[in-house]
């Protein structure tokens, strides 16, 4: 638990939880550096040192320019965030949140205290689920052959609103192909809302940014191994993206009716990731400090 | 644990750790100023980056973007895409009406002329 003052590193901090709370011991974090505790009065931070080389003013700017190093720092971030949130109540803090030193991160948890404190208690025993919906290729939603035009058997009028007539019938076809999943994803929303106790809807997620940061190829070093990313080139647009806070007692049949959705879904496909930390939770309004 | 099987990070892909650590979390004022806007701007360029024109105005126009902060630029992108396919429709329109117009006059003088025919 001790920090020898060193020029060279900072302190990077992960999360805040209650000083109390028995964090996973062993965890590792940025550079593979050693995790501790930083405590001040009711709570707590989660911190490592890491080289002021990346981490100070001004290169850490470019450094969040490089993919690569993006993606390295934000696996290991995410992964002792995650790792302490499966066993204790955490409040997950914004990528590159940095100090000089332990006495700095001391002031942050005294000067926010009341609302981590609050904030704990409200996430207390919740973890966040990720639920992604995927438009499949929609074959089936052709038109039928029946609505082919025929040989015009009319005068030339009728050709001519014939016309008309089949290119709103095309149009409406493929509006209405987009519409039906994203009337099918508000209505898994919906339901996922129901079986949650808050949720989120992010922005859907750009596939090539998936396969943009897949094919960027940095060392998956935590146990979190990215599966879905395999599978991002057959993927329809995402429709929904959405993410859902739940008891950590409920995850098992939050999961389930997840299962049963995409059961009962044949247009969409459904993936569930987690269990997060309660990263999109945090946002609780509040007044100014 | 009791977390079902598809837990423990099961289908997170990079995107989906990116956008939680980057957009998502407790925002504190650390030591070394990490500009907010540095980031948010940091992750606008990554989609710039990655995001071509047509599925930038597909991640405008979904339902559920209730949040104004967004893409104003998106959103803008769409209005342009609705208003050029408007403007595209009401030609087409006009240009069909004249077809009509013209069609049934041709058809209106053939049955004149059949009626007067027989």
């Amino acid at each position: 638990m001790t920090t020898p003052h060193d020029n060279g590193r900072l302190t990077y901090a992960y999360a805040v939880l209650r000083s109390g709370a028995r964090p996973p011991a062993g965890l590792l974090g940025i550079g593979e550096a050693p995790v501790h505790t930083v405590t001040e009065g009711p709570l707590a931070a989660l911190v490592s040192t890491v080289p002021a080389a990346e981490f100070d003013q001004p290169q850490v700017h470019e450094r969040l320019e490089d993919l690569a190093w993006l993606e390295t720092t934000a696996r290991a971030h995410r992964r002792v965030v995650d790792e302490a949130a499966a066993e204790v109540g955490v409040l997950p803090l914004r990528l590159v949140t940095v100090y000089r030193d332990e006495d700095s991160v001391r002031a942050v948890l005294t000067a926010n205290a009341e609302r981590f404190e609050r904030l704990l208690a409200r996430l207390d025993g919740r973890l966040e689920w990720g639920v992604k919906a995927y438009a499949r290729a929609p074959e089936e939603r052709r038109p039928a052959e029946g609505h082919e035009p025929t040989a015009p058997p009319a005068p030339g009028a009728e050709s001519g609103r014939e016309f008309l007539r089949r290119r709103l019938r095309d149009r409406k076809v493929r509006d209405s192909a987009r519409q039906e999943s994203d009337g099918l994803a508000r209505a898994v929303h919906d339901t996922l809302t129901q079986a949650a106790e808050e949720s989120r809807l992010h922005r859907p997620q750009d596939p090539k940014l998936a396969e943009a940061v897949a094919a960027s190829g940095a060392a998956d070093a935590d146990g979190h191994a990215p599966t879905g990313t395999r599978a991002a080139v057959t993927r329809g647009p995402n429709v929904l993206n959405g993410a859902y806070l739940v008891r950590r007692e409920q995850a098992g049949e939050f999961a389930e009716r997840v299962g049963e959705l995409a059961a009962r879904s044949p247009a969409l496909r459904i993936e569930l990731t987690g269990p997060w930390a309660p990263y999109s939770f945090t946002d609780l309004p509040e007044e100014a400090p | 644990m009791s977390y079902p099987a598809t837990g423990a990070g099961g289908g997170a892909n990079l995107a989906d750790i990116l956008e939680r650590v980057l957009d998502r979390g407790v925002v504190i004022v650390g030591d070394i100023r990490v500009n907010l806007l540095d980031i948010e701007l940091l992750t606008i360029k990554l989609r710039l980056i990655v995001a071509s024109v047509e599925r930038a105005e597909q991640m405008g126009i979904d339902w559920w973007r209730d949040d104004p902060s967004l893409s104003a630029g998106a959103r803008r992108r769409e209005v342009d895409r609705e208003d050029r396919q408007q403007q595209d429709l009401a030609r087409e329109n006009a240009e069909l009406r004249e077809r009509i117009a013209a069609l049934e006059g041709r058809r209106d003088a053939l049955e004149d002329g059949k009626e007067e025919a027989p």
